[in-house]
């Protein structure tokens, strides 16, 4: 096999995993029963699906023009923020009182979260 | 009650600087690729916006110690020297010209006089975005 092909193959590899993640993700979001158990499906496999094509699309274009410093950052900054955002949102639905699915069994930031609201007052 | 957010806090001293940087690349490849003044004063702006997010008005307020109303019209001043200037050499208002030099470390570069122009759009945006989401967050 050429260069060439290896990389073409990496690419499809890459994007097929990247498609197939971000399915994963939707079939997690229509799937979970609660918010928190969604946000952690959409922030987990999103994130990895997103790199995956990012990454492919950085091989693709490195046969042609090189590497592409917008790839590598917009890689980088996924990585960085698209957690961040998971951890928001389900602590900002924690903190609104959005109820726990019905069968989990352990909570361990109610006991915090009860007394810094009794604190606060 | 200001919940306590150290993560936000951290990664957004992280992003900022990448937020920073890509919208100064963007702003500086406008003349050959897709970008300019526009969209990279709006990133520069979201970078400002998401640290008073996360932290508040007042540290924005400390790292641009100046009025933003005066930021954009600074930016709109440059655009309509760089006009007028056109006129200096005896050409028609806004006649723009490029021309290639050597600098040192760059090597041969393309400086164009639309560079100015588009540092008064840049200037201008980031003016404008930062005092109407910072008016209408302020609750007095």
């Amino acid at each position: 096999m050429t260069g060439n092909e290896i990389i073409n193959l990496l690419v499809i590899v890459c994007v097929l995993l990247g498609t197939f993640l971000s399915l994963v993700t939707m079939v997690g979001l229509l799937r979970l029963p609660d918010v928190y158990s969604r946000s952690h499906a959409a922030s987990k496999s999103a994130t990895l699906g997103v790199m995956f094509i990012l990454i492919g699309a950085l091989l693709y274009f490195y046969q042609d023009y090189g590497l592409d410093a917008r790839l590598i950052l917009g890689i980088l900054f996924v990585l960085i923020t698209s957690p961040v955002a998971g951890h928001l949102i389900s602590r900002a639905a924690y903190y609104s009182g959005v109820p726990l699915w019905d069968k989990s069994i352990r909570d361990d930031l109610k006991k915090v979260a009860k007394k810094r609201s009794s604190a606060s007052e | 009650m200001r919940t306590n957010d150290v993560i936000l806090k951290t990664v957004t001293q992280l992003v900022t600087f990448i937020i920073i940087i890509f919208s100064i690349y963007v702003f500086l490849s406008g003349h050959h690729h897709p970008g300019g003044g526009f969209i990279g004063g709006l990133m520069t702006a979201a970078a400002f916006v998401l640290i008073g997010l996360a932290f508040d008005i007042e540290t924005v307020k400390k790292i641009i110690p100046i009025d933003f109303k005066l930021i954009s019209a600074t930016g709109m001043l440059i655009a309509v020297l760089t006009g007028i200037g056109s006129f200096v050499f005896d050409a028609n208002f806004l006649s723009h010209t490029f021309d290639y030099f050597h600098l040192p470390l760059l090597g041969e570069t393309e400086l164009a006089t639309a560079v100015l122009f588009d540092i008064g759009v840049y200037l201008v945006v980031i003016g404008i975005t930062l005092t109407i989401i910072f008016t209408i967050g302020e609750d007095q």
